[in-house]
């Protein structure tokens, strides 16, 4: 078992045939990812990577049946091509793209929200993988191997860390999910814990976040009120300056939320462990698993 | 990307937003004949981004042109210091505007409610404040309103959001105007940030931005070339500046041990592991992805900009790119700069055995974990 993606995920790629689309959809095969079709406007009809490429995703769907979109657009594109792979009807997108616009990310996560028809992971994301079945997105596919522990984590290398910390300890992933570093998450940390829960599979969930908004204060919520499965997380950024980039507007739109005090607060008051540092990360996730079989 | 409080009144203006008179100036003779054409009434502000600029001296009211014109030449080319930034900024240029007599000040701003996902306008009857310092003390003070971005504001919202501000019923009218208009500047800008405060109520009964922050959306500056080139001059520290023009994700953080990661989260999380070890991050640096010499090399010249530096950390994460060439790309990069401080690297992933070993006899320190490596720097750069 897993979330989101299986062996039976069928992926149409948009930009596919780009530097960057053509590198990683050939990785993704290679680990044995269906990537059925490309979306490229102007070559549809042609063939890249040994897979059919077309015009638009409408037609893509219609004729490989494919069941997930996967965006490696470049950015001022990038909202559209989401869009489009919610009009063409596909439940799932995942959007790789880093630097999409932010007030094109408002639209477009406000439309899919309001339309409820499709779910969008990222932008800015790493993608996300079920070890042994399907990956989709950036990831380097071999430090990943099948096993009880869910991740979920907003930044992309240190995902590889922890999980390459993982995997080398004896602990796999059931699936690992990037929701991406941008203010603007299509999937935030509450959704995939909520599937985690109720993925039979998943025994553990390590959830890693970041300063800033407050995603992880309302995903303790969760964890306190409702949650069962043990939780382990990891929280980047302790020592950063506050506001930054947000200037004094944006530090009080989440009151005293956003700051890493009140984030690992959240989560150990919600029973979370929270190293400080993600070589202990292993050690918990172990302890938890002894504890909850 | 912060804009100058001139371009920000450029750009609320031109939605609309009824601003003071004024205008841009870089030298005395400019600006005494701006002031002129004002009738000589006006206040001349120095046009560099940092808090408290007036305490400093650079904000001043004149009654004649010849008197805003002198200031101007003493104040061009001189550095402003202030609290909020002890190293101070240089001055290049002045807006020279018609004084606006005050009566009231509110506060109004349009940003990102990351939590609701849509827009929110912030309204306040405490103007001139910090705002803050308001959230923090007053909170019932400040009025939220979300804004649809199908539907944009309907004017009723606004006025029930004005009236839960507690806004006079004076400057209603005109605000419900000047919020439509503050946000469609957002809009079209691609702005992260509209700030207008004060909001000035005047004696003569106009609402208007008597001051101004607009800050745009670095990754919609390809939507707006005319704002792009202004980029190196709007950040507020050098070595930042030319980070921008680079290309390179860089935050100064005025410590003594560089770190350079690739990823912003392990990049945050080198910072807090050298933290912790007792030492001082002088800056976030991302390098991206790859590692390749030619950019490891950039990335390292820059952190060596800072002055201060004592040691230097280098925390990569091969994944799809292998360690080894991680490895012989920081080598060559170190080869070709002549560091005198200590380096230690940390790199972990796809075939790290191989890229230490490659290590082994050059000059760098190498370690296994990150807190070893943050450990072994702060040993190095303060032993």
């Amino acid at each position: 078992m897993s979330i989101l993606v299986d062996r039976n995920s069928k992926v149409v790629v948009c930009g596919m045939t780009g530097r960057e689309g053509s590198f990683h959809t050939s990785q993704m095969i290679a680990y044995g990812t269906k990537v059925v079709a490309g979306v490229t406007p102007g070559k549809g009809g042609t063939e890249h990577l040994g897979v059919p490429v077309f015009d638009t995703v409408q037609d893509a769907v219609e004729r490989t049946g494919a069941n997930v979109g996967l965006i490696f657009v470049p950015p001022p594109f990038a909202a559209d091509s989401i869009l489009e792979c919610e009009d063409a009807g596909l439940p799932f997108v995942v959007a790789i793209t880093e630097g999409i616009p932010v007030l094109d990310m408002v639209r477009a996560v406000n439309r899919l929200k309001a339309n409820g028809k499709t779910r969008l992971l990222g932008g800015n994301c790493a993608g996300i993988i079920t070890p042994g079945e399907a990956k989709l997105g950036i990831m380097p596919g071999h430090i990943f191997t099948p096993g009880p522990v869910g991740l979920v984590s907003r930044s992309g290398t240190l995902t590889y860390e922890i999980v390459w910390e993982l995997t080398n300890a004896g602990l796999g992933q059931t699936t690992a999910v990037g929701i991406g570093g941008d203010p603007l998450p299509g999937t935030r940390f509450l959704d995939i814990l909520q599937m985690f829960e109720a993925d039979e599979a998943t025994k553990a969930v390590v959830l890693v976040g970041e300063i800033g908004g407050s995603d992880e204060e309302i995903a303790a919520e969760y964890i306190r009120k409702e949650m069962t499965k043990p939780v382990v997380a990891f929280i980047s950024g302790r020592t950063a300056p506050p506001g930054k980039r947000m200037g004094h507007a944006g530090a009080i739109i989440s009151g005293g939320k956003g700051t890493p005090q009140s984030k690992v607060e959240a989560l150990e008051a919600a029973g979370v462990p929270v190293p400080t540092d993600t070589s202990s990360i292993p050690e918990l996730v172990r302890e938890a698993l002894a504890k909850a079989c | 990307m912060k804009l100058h409080e001139y371009q920000s009144k450029a750009v609320l203006a031109q939605a609309g937003v009824p601003v003071p008179k004024g205008s841009v100036a870089d030298n005395a003779e400019d600006a005494r004949r701006i002031a002129e054409q004002l009738g000589g009434r006006v206040v001349v502000k120095a046009q560099v981004l940092m808090g408290g600029r007036g305490k400093a001296g650079g904000v001043k009211l004149f009654d004649d042109a010849e008197s805003a014109g002198n200031f101007t030449r003493e104040l061009i080319g001189k550095r402003l210091v202030s609290v909020q930034n002890p190293q101070g900024m240089v001055v290049e240029r002045v807006l020279v505007a018609e004084q606006v007599d005050i009566a009231e000040e509110y506060y109004l701003s349009v940003l990102l409610d990351r939590d609701v996902q849509k827009l929110v306008v912030m309204i306040s009857a405490k103007g001139g404040m910090d705002i803050e310092e308001v959230a923090a003390t007053d909170p019932e003070a400040i009025a939220r309103l979300h804004v649809d971005p199908a539907w944009g504001l309907c004017d009723y919202q606004i006025r029930e959001a004005l009236r839960q501000a507690s806004i006079p019923p004076h400057a209603r009218s005109q605000m419900v105007t000047m919020i439509k208009r503050l946000v469609r500047a957002y809009v079209d800008a691609d702005a992260d940030l509209v700030e207008v405060n004060p909001c000035a109520w005047t004696t003569d009964g106009r609402l208007v931005a008597a001051d101004a922050k607009v800050s745009i959306d670095d990754n919609a500056l390809f939507r707006h070339p005319d704002l792009a080139g202004t980029a190196e001059d709007s950040a507020d520290d050098p070595i930042e500046a030319e980070a921008a023009k680079r290309g390179i994700a860089y935050v100064r953080l005025k410590g003594d041990i560089g770190i350079i990661g690739n990823g912003a989260g392990l990049v945050m999380c080198s910072i807090d592991e050298v933290a912790a070890a007792g030492g001082r991050p002088a800056n976030f640096l991302d390098v991206g992805g790859g590692a390749k010499a030619d950019r490891v090399k950039a990335c390292v010249e820059l952190v060596m900009m800072d002055p201060g530096i004592k040691g230097l950390l280098i925390n990569i994460f091969g994944g799809i790119t292998r360690c080894d060439e991680v490895a012989r790309g920081i080598l060559e990069a170190l080869q070709q700069l002549d560091l005198k401080v200590p380096v230690v690297a940390r790199i972990e992933g796809t075939a790290a055995d191989e890229g230490r070993k490659l290590l082994e006899g050059s000059p760098l320190v190498s370690a296994t974990t990150m807190r070893e490596a943050a450990q072994k720097i702060v040993a190095l750069a303060y032993g």
